[in-house]
């Protein structure tokens, strides 16, 4: 089965069940559909412990699926984690580096886009410091710059910003969004959040409580450039009004 | 920074000289054997007058207790990255490293001198032997721990085996590895000792003549001269685990 012409990911009647300690039998998805246009900002919205890591690690190939299909176009993609996994003995730079080893790129290329990638999320100044030494924000973008030195065409992200305060998520969503624009990437985003997904992405996609089904695919009709203001007006609470009433429905489902 | 290690060090060394000052004086009060208990000035001068063969005894010991340490945390890492590396391995094997850890040292140490002869090599096979379980122990528990979302990203951009395991598995088993260090330093002195009890050479030795002497100041001093090896290598070990690890996190760089 191939993909169609602009598609990045698509996911045919995915179902994941997992074993539980006590032997039973805990479905995760339960027939999933998705696919995700090239391009695209689509968050995955869902209540806690509903499939949505699940699936996206299904997506990245890290996890098989029971049954049904899950398709990728070829292309490199990165995924940032909930809280941002750095290696505590490298600084930023030879953290941000460390994809670029991992495929076997020698040290002369590795340290040009390392620098750039540190430059693009605004840590050159903390290149040389080590997680320890950093704010939960910037570990997080030091996090991001990991992400996107390999320039993936494909950006997964886990919860990446659950744990930080809200004016540093805040910014960061600000970040991502310009990011994103910039690299012209396909980005598959995971959030309890509500406002987050509405703020961030292009097309919301509300799951269920497990065993995750999709509960609404909606594109959100908020303008491309986006600020800290837009979250003030009308149009944004609507959108937000719309996620609310699906993750409602999908909670009592 | 030495008005830190002032203040961190002069609680212990009062105490110490005071104990040692009421220690004299009960002892001269109540008027001890020296047998059972000499006086701490007639130790200090056994250790003083007899320092030249108690420092060579001391620097035969601590070859032996270093080598020792060093067979043990070489085997031990190896042991358990082998353990580590499939949860059958660890099922089937582990068991028996616990062995190391029950094992009597003086109940063994007869048969490595059997084995390995009278001398040094024996002596250093009982410190290994007794040292070896700590790291084995701690550097598994490490190997085991690694961040499942760190393995994940090696994972994604296909890193191998080898490279995970450098490159993660490894220094992420580090802090532990330290631990179980500091642990073996300890256990790697008194397997030493014991093992020159059977296997001849060291502090062992100097124990047991001064025993059979009935110089029990002597006996003391030896045992001084082999408490300061311990202290040396748990500083050292110490020292090495805030360098390796000071950019890891805040607490290695204060106090504990």
């Amino acid at each position: 089965m191939q993909l169609s012409g602009n598609e990045a990911i698509a996911l045919e009647g995915v179902h994941r069940t997992f074993r539980s300690e006590a032997g039973g039998e805990v479905p995760a998805l339960a027939g999933i559909d998705l696919a995700v246009a090239r391009g695209d900002f689509v968050a995955l919205l869902g209540p806690s412990g509903s499939g949505k890591s699940t699936l996206l690690r299904l997506v990245a190939g890290l996890d098989q699926p029971q049954r049904g299909v899950v398709r990728r176009d070829g292309s490199r993609l990165a995924m940032v984690f909930q809280d941002a996994h750095l290696l505590p003995w490298r600084d930023v730079l030879a953290n941000v580096s460390l994809p670029l080893e991992l495929l076997g790129r020698d040290a002369a290329t590795r340290r040009p886009l390392a620098e750039a990638a540190v430059a693009r999320v605004g840590l050159a100044d903390a290149a040389r410091r080590y997680p320890a030494e950093l704010s939960g924000g910037m570990r997080m973008r030091a996090s991001l710059a990991r992400a996107l030195v390999t320039e993936p065409r494909l950006l997964l992200l886990d919860e990446p910003f659950a744990a930080l305060d809200e004016l540093t998520r805040m910014s960061l969503d600000d970040e991502l969004r310009r990011l994103w624009r910039e690299a012209g990437l396909t980005v598959l985003f995971v959030t309890h959040s509500i406002a987050e997904a509405a703020y961030l992405a292009e097309r919301v996609v509300v799951l269920s409580r497990r065993p995750a089904r999709i509960v609404l695919d909606h594109r959100v009709a908020l303008p491309a450039e986006r600020s800290a203001a837009l979250r003030a007006e009308p149009a944004f609470a609507r959108e937000v009004g719309v996620l609310q009433d699906a993750l409602r429905a999908g909670a009592a489902a | 920074m030495t008005g830190d290690l002032w203040r961190r060090a002069a609680p212990p060394l009062v105490t110490f000289v005071l104990g040692v000052a009421l220690a004299e004086l009960l002892i001269r009060a109540l008027d001890v054997s020296p047998l059972i208990l000499p006086r701490p000035s007639a130790v200090w001068s056994a250790a003083t007058s007899e320092a030249g063969p108690l420092l060579a005894a001391l620097a035969a010991t601590a070859r032996s207790v270093l080598a020792g340490l060093l067979l043990s945390s070489s085997v031990g890492v190896a042991a358990a990255v082998a353990l580590a590396a499939s949860p059958w391995m660890k099922r089937a094997f582990y068991p028996y490293a616990i062995f190391f850890q029950i094992v009597p040292i003086v109940a063994i140490a007869p048969l490595l001198v059997i084995w390995f002869g009278y001398g040094p090599r024996a002596v250093v096979a009982a410190a290994a032997v007794v040292s070896v379980f700590p790291v084995i122990a701690n550097t598994l528990a490490g190997l085991l721990s690694v961040d499942p979302n760190l393995a994940d990203l090696f994972r994604l951009h296909g890193a191998s085996r080898t490279a995970t395991l450098w490159k993660l598995r490894l220094p992420w088993a580090l802090p532990y590895l330290l631990t179980g260090l500091r642990i073996a330093a300890g256990l790697a002195v008194i397997g030493a000792i014991v093992g020159e009890f059977v296997g001849g050479g060291g502090l062992g030795v100097v124990v047991l003549g001064a025993m059979r002497q009935q110089r029990t100041d002597l006996v003391f001093a030896a045992i001084g001269y082999a408490s300061l090896l311990g202290l040396a290598l748990f500083a050292a070990v110490g020292l090495a685990s805030r360098l390796a690890l000071r950019h890891w996190h805040a607490s290695e760089g204060g106090e504990r």
